[in-house]
């Protein structure tokens, strides 16, 4: 089967032409979520407020590289979930372990004043 | 005397192993499984990263009054503002900026690679492949100098009481905050770079079987593909070490 198809692609001059629109776009809204990242560092002040709104950037930037760039969007839905799943219990690692941080800096900043 | 049995005809019941629920291959399977544990990994850095952050002083004046000391974590873009060729000069995030591009742009090459490999585009896969191999020699080109201009530091160095002077950087202590915003920036930035690294050598050796025409007497690209989600990861987590480090 391994040599007919070989001989397939090699006699069959025609390549299908390229379809890259969808990747171009993706790329376009990549570039352009960084940009609005700068933006808001350079003119906003550093508060929790930014801060959300860097994450929710990311969290954009990320779902168009998952789903699009490496296709997890059109993927099963069995295998979507097997991998979302255990990213959302690192996030909430990840929320509870910071909580965890300020909570130990005021305990010791309290304990020796 | 043998026992095994002979299939007439291959398995294709539900319990029999004959079918796909996941409907990918079992190599592109197993990359997405590796990927997410390494995602843990970098999950794991973040996550220190975020605990030492809000367990250290952060500072509160002014942002232009800001000046570094090992008593609280320093803001990033005061940390990362400079440009190579453009020494002295305060470019708060310019750099970081045009590594984050050159991956992207490294990213979409490699999806367009992926992509000519489904049509079986010879041509056009090396060509896209060659293109991403430049952008990360690229990326991982600046991130030398990125380390090595925060190992040197900005040549003024820390003051210390007692008269010493701290200058750049080193896992015990560094001229910009306490030790640990240092000994994060090397592990996370570094294990990202090995990754990138990685990813490299396996973009080398699948554009050498792309031009000894490997893939095309196969029949098939997957292999691309497969490089191709770990290259992609690999771009994901910059996306995330971006913001957690340099911006937030």
């Amino acid at each position: 089967m391994a040599t007919h198809h070989e001989q397939d692609f090699n006699t069959a001059g025609e390549v299908p032409k390229p379809q890259t629109k969808a990747i171009w776009r993706t790329f376009i809204i990549l570039v352009a979520l960084t940009a609005v990242e700068f933006i808001f560092a350079f003119t906003m002040e550093a508060s929790t407020v930014r801060n959300s709104i860097f994450i929710i950037l990311t969290i954009f930037k990320a779902f168009y590289i998952v789903g699009e760039f490496m296709h997890l969007k059109h993927e099963s839905k069995v295998l979507i979930w097997s991998i979302l799943l255990p990213m959302a219990l690192v996030t909430w690692l990840m929320v509870a372990l910071i909580a965890e941080g300020s909570y130990y800096f005021e305990s010791i900043t309290n304990y020796f004043k | 005397m043998s026992t095994s049995t002979t299939l007439e005809a291959p398995n294709t019941g539900t319990w029999d192993g004959g079918n796909e629920p996941l409907k990918a291959s079992y190599g592109k399977l197993m990359m997405w499984f590796f990927l997410l544990s390494d995602a843990f990994t970098f999950g794991a850095f973040l996550i220190v990263y975020g605990l030492s952050r809000h367990s250290n002083l952060a500072y509160t004046g002014k942002a232009e009054d800001f000046t570094f000391s090992t008593e609280w974590w320093p803001i990033p873009e005061k940390v990362f503002n400079a440009f190579p060729g453009l020494h002295g000069m305060d470019l708060p995030l310019a750099f970081v900026a045009l590594m984050t591009m050159i991956l992207i742009l490294s990213s979409v090459t490699m999806v367009l690679a992926v992509e000519a490999g489904h049509r079986m585009d010879k041509n056009d896969v090396q060509k896209w492949l060659l293109w991403t191999i430049l952008f990360g020699a690229t990326f991982l080109g600046c991130q030398a100098w990125e380390w090595s201009h925060f190992i040197a530091g900005d040549g003024v160095g820390l003051q210390l009481a007692d008269g010493t002077t701290i200058m750049g950087a080193n896992l015990t202590m560094n001229q910009y905050g306490p030790p640990l915003f240092a000994d994060l920036f090397f592990f996370i930035t570094g294990f990202h770079g090995t990754h990138v690294f990685t990813g490299w050598i396996m973009l080398v050796m699948i554009f050498i079987n792309t031009v000894n025409g490997v893939y095309h007497r196969r029949g098939h690209y997957e292999m691309v593909e497969k490089v191709g989600l770990y290259w992609h990861f690999v771009d994901l987590v910059w996306v995330f070490v971006f913001t957690f480090f340099y911006l937030i």
